[in-house]
């Protein structure tokens, strides 16, 4: 069952960008792709905890600022040679607004 | 007891024997070694790119003074050996000094061939063999209007041309024979590479025979043909072939013929004496590649320590090293009555493919413009396979065979085990594989251990492909090819597209020069940003989701994420309210660390993203902006407190510093801009290491460039001297925007300097002031855009300070 939550306007994020959300797991980023596709994945590198929101976006994958891993956004799934993944959400657009699942994020707080 | 070797000539052939001695040996033997030329062994094939600017000696230098101290080796350099007395086992230096010997081993290699034409000792003629000759070619591109001759249309004359006209120089090369390189290439070869020096402005007169060279006080002046036509110059180089160097082996009583008489231990006619490299006759031959002396010196060494090996004598193939000039030939390929020929040509592309066949098999290849198949051919050449089966697509190569796509990465693949990559070293892909798969994942790594493209790098790219097709993604061919995995075009590829086709948006590059991906990625993104802004300062849009994180948050990111803020102060000037501010700021946003750089400032680290635009807003109103600590553009300009203070200042450098920084603070360049400007030679400001540095003496500024003191250490080059101040800025501006015209991007300012030459540089901004002036005009355009401070855009309250906070915050929702 989802659980979507308004977290803003589509806009609020500039193409090829990334916002955060703060949760109390600690930090969503939500990515918006050149083509307006929305995605969230945990701010959080596997590598060295770099903060992927500042990473550069290209195509539906993002180079981590620190030491460019590169994760796919589909899946969170580190690119090439490196291993790692990174917990992805559902997220949508409707009507201009982004809406997150927290559905996954309150369930694993309550856990 | 360690017996003594001595060697004769310390050369490459001679060179490669000792390295495979001491590392088969290495106390075997006390070894000294004679050279006449006054170095240690150096890559002699590179020349031709040191000719050309795109190495410097340092670069091609084979054993350091290092090398030989650590394997004890004594070194007589620039000593001669003027005799060899066998009876004695000694040799006899030219100062008379006698060195005794176990073992004599000659590498004399060979003496260029000088045409006794009447003139031909007259001062300013010269052949191509060492770097004094390459370094009076040289010498000559720094004369304005310079004009030379070459005799001689092979490898040597037609690279000794070739990097003549690089230097500026105006080229006429004389041949003798009917079309060019007639020992590697047939006729039609020969024709397209005529065109293409033609094309690069390098004039070729084949069929033409020289009659007397013509002096003037004791300097060449001229060269005269036997048709009468006169050609002026002031350097005339003869590269017209070379003779083995027998003469002190022959007066010793060693059995010689047109060379060093060797057997296939490469044991002269004395047991006690070897000989190696070009100076040796084996089985009727001699040599003049490094290929089979390699196999020699391999030999040699096996024989210096009592095992046993035989030298035997392979195909060799000949590429030559002139940019653009693509050309292959191996094997047989005159004509006879038994051969067939096959023959490809696409006169558009200026292609041309010729495979002769004999007995259904390959016996020679020429290839010109796409030489991109030569190892497979070569590889056939020499396995002798039979080609019945695929006489159809042979021509198109080995991607053709089986059906296995066009793409050269898949034509590698293809290739056997034992088909040669690295000619001169004779170093064959499955070595290769085996060197990769014993953790060999580099280039570097791989030249180190196999030394496969290590001597003439013309098979640089193809060890990158057969790393790539090893590792799979594990490696990642460099940039020299394509950019990035979206392009193949190189980044000087598409700096031309973007000046030349107008190119003023991303998307536009991205479409022209048909990107394979859709937008980009981490690496190209940024480098197109810096070339549409460098090159389009008013048109193109600066794009900050297309910059690494540094520029785009206008501070340096830390590992924890958090970020460090470093206020300008300009020249390393600062005042006590200044000071007061940044303390305040640090007390205020709970700085962790302040520190005093290295480049004489104060970094606050430790600043949360969220207090960013207060806390430069704050900065902003004590006057202060961003120092760019973070960015590819200017950073500090480091000065000495100059002659307001010091007993020796000679000029104001602490005001020039200043007023430099103040000029091209903003500016986005390549790699990062480093300044220092120091009051005399004593040099506090250490302007000799930074990218620009200007030392100030009496009698005005000295402004040298390309210095570094991170990864790679660089002392600075002299640039110019000049008598005023204005003359010192106006220098420092046009190189930056030099510098920013022409850069790959994160190619510091040595490296570019390194490539393009300073012979370059200053031609284009000391010696033409109507460049310089032009340079300095477009650098001002542009800074009418980029010289502003970012912090005071982002600080100021209309700015959406938004974008520096979370766009939610669901940490406050009620868990369930
Ligand atoms: C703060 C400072 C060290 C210090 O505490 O003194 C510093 C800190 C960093 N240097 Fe540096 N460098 C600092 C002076 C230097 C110097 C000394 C100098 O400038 O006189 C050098 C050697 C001189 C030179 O550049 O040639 C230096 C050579 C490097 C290099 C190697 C550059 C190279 O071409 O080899 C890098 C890596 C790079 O730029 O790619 C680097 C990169 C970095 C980065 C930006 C690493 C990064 O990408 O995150 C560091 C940021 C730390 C941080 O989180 O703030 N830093 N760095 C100095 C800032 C000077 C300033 O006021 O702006
Ligand atoms: C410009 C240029 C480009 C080339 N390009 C290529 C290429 O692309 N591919 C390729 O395969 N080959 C190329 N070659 C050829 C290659 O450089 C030579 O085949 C190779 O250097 C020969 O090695 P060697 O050791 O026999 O002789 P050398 O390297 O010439 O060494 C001989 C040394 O012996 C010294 N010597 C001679 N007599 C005495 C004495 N009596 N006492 C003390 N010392 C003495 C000489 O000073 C010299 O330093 C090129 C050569 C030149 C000049
Ligand atoms: S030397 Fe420079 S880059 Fe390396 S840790 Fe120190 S500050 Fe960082
Ligand atoms: S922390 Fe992300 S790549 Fe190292």
């Amino acid at each position: 069952m989802s659980d979507w939550i308004d977290i803003g306007a589509l806009d609020d994020i500039p193409q090829r960008g990334a916002r955060l959300v703060k949760t109390q797991l600690g930090c969503v980023a939500v990515f918006r792709t050149a083509e307006d596709r929305v995605f969230a994945m945990d701010d959080t590198c596997p590598h060295k905890k770099g903060p992927l929101s500042e990473g550069i976006v290209h195509g539906e994958s993002v180079t981590c600022p620190l030491h460019n891993w590169v994760f796919d956004m589909n899946t969170g799934q580190a690119q090439g040679a490196d291993e790692g993944q990174v917990a992805t959400y559902d997220i949508d657009v409707r009507d201009g607004r982004i809406l997150l699942d927290v559905n996954r994020l309150s369930a694993r707080s309550a856990a | 007891m360690t017996e003594k070797l001595v060697i004769i000539g310390a050369g490459m052939a001679s060179g490669r024997a000792l390295e495979e001695l001491l590392k088969q040996a290495p106390d075997a033997y006390d070894v000294t070694l004679f050279n006449a030329e006054p170095r240690g062994n150096y890559d002699r094939i590179m020349l031709s790119p040191v000719l050309s600017g795109d190495k410097k000696f340092d670069d091609i230098i084979i054993h350091t003074s290092d090398w030989y101290e650590e394997n004890g080796v004594t070194c007589r350099f620039g000593e001669k050996v003027a005799k060899v007395d066998r009876e004695r086992k000694v040799v006899i230096a030219e100062n008379g000094d006698e060195v005794p010997y176990d073992k004599l081993l000659f590498g004399t290699g060979s003496n260029p061939f000088i045409i006794p034409l009447p003139g031909h000792d007259l001062e300013g003629v010269i052949a191509y063999r060492d770097l004094e000759d390459t370094n009076r070619m040289i010498a000559l591109g720094e004369k304005p209007d310079a004009k030379a001759v070459v005799i001689g249309g092979g490898l040597l004359g037609l690279e000794a041309a070739a990097g003549l006209k690089l230097r500026g120089v105006d080229v006429t090369v004389v041949h003798i024979m009917g079309h060019l390189m007639e020992r590697q290439l047939d006729e039609a070869a020969g024709y397209l590479l005529r065109k293409a020096l033609l094309d690069k402005g390098i004039k070729v007169m084949c069929s033409a025979n020289s009659k007397e060279i013509v002096g003037e006080d004791g300097h060449v002046k001229a060269l005269m043909l036997d048709d009468g036509t006169e050609l002026p110059c002031d350097l005339l180089v003869m590269a017209v072939g070379i003779r083995p160097n027998v003469a002190l082996a022959g007066d010793a009583g060693l059995s010689v013929g047109r060379g060093i008489h060797v057997d296939d231990q490469m044991i002269t006619s004395d047991e006690n004496i070897l000989a190696v490299g070009e100076c040796v006759e084996h089985d009727g031959n001699i040599f003049g590649l490094v290929a089979p002396l390699y196999d020699q010196a391999k030999v040699v060494a096996k024989t210096l320590i009592g095992e046993e090996a035989t030298f035997v004598q392979r195909e060799i193939s000949t590429k030559l090293k002139v940019t653009g000039c693509d050309l292959f030939s191996a094997g047989d390929f005159a004509e006879g009555d038994t051969r067939e020929d096959i023959v490809f040509r696409d006169p558009a592309r200026g292609v041309y493919k010729r495979l002769v066949l004999e007995d259904n098999k390959i016996v020679g290849a020429v290839m010109y413009g796409d030489t991109a198949d030569s190892n497979w051919f070569f590889g056939m050449i020499k396995s002798g396979e039979d080609i019945s089966e695929m006489r159809e697509t042979l021509i198109f190569g080995p991607a053709f065979q089986g059906g296995a796509p066009l793409d050269p990465m898949a034509a590698v693949a293809a290739l056997p085990d034992d088909a040669e990559i690295c000619g001169c070293n004779g170093i064959s892909k499955g070595e290769i594989v085996s060197a990769i798969n014993d953790g060999a994942t580099d280039l570097a790594a791989v030249r180190a251990v196999t030394k496969a493209s290590g001597s003439c790098g013309t098979c640089t790219g193809l060890v990158e492909q057969v790393l790539g097709v090893t590792l799979g993604d594990d490696f990642v061919i460099p940039a020299a090819q394509g950019m990035c995995n979206c392009t193949d075009l190189s980044h000087e590829d598409v700096r031309r597209m973007i000046k030349s086709q107008e190119l003023k948006s991303m998307a536009a590059v991205m479409q022209e020069c048909g990107w394979k991906t859709s937008c980009g990625c981490h690496s190209c993104r940024p480098a197109l940003n810096f070339y549409l802004l460098a090159d389009w300062p008013l048109e193109y849009q600066d794009d900050p989701q297309s910059r690494f994180v540094n520029e785009r948050n206008h501070a340096n990111i830390q590992k924890d994420g958090t970020y460090s803020v470093v206020p300008r102060m300009w020249g390393g000037i600062t005042t006590p309210d200044e000071l007061r501010a940044i303390a305040d700021a640090a007390d205020k946003y709970n700085v962790p660390t302040v520190k005093v750089t290295g480049g004489q400032r104060i970094d606050l680290l430790g600043v949360k993203k969220e207090d960013l635009p207060a806390m430069w807003y704050d900065l902003n109103q004590a006057g202060m902006v961003s120092g760019h600590a973070y960015s590819k553009g200017l950073r500090t300009v480091k000065t000495c407190v100059g002659k307001d203070h010091c007993r020796f200042g000679t000029q104001d450098s602490t005001g020039l510093g200043i007023k430099l920084e103040k000029l091209l603070w903003g500016s986005w360049t390549p790699h990062k801009v480093k300044l220092g400007v120091s009051g005399c030679p004593r040099n506090c400001a250490e302007a000799t290491c930074k990218d620009i540095g200007i030392v100030c003496v009496d009698s005005g500024y000295e402004v040298s460039v390309g210095g570094a003191a991170g990864m790679d250490v660089r002392e600075t080059e002299l640039l110019a001297k000049v008598a005023t101040e204005e003359e010192a800025i106006a220098l420092t501006t046009a190189f930056m925007q030099i510098y920013r015209e022409n850069a790959k991007y994160l190619d510091r300012a040595y490296k570019w300097v390194a490539k393009v030459g300073l012979d370059w540089v200053k031609e284009q901004i000391v010696d033409d002031l109507a460049q310089r002036a032009e340079l300095v005009e477009r650098f001002e355009l542009s800074q009418t855009i980029y010289r502003k401070d970012p912090w005071a855009e982002q600080a100021t309250p209309e700015y959406n300070r938004k974008k520096w906070q979370p766009m939610a915050d669901l940490s406050l929702e009620a868990a369930e």
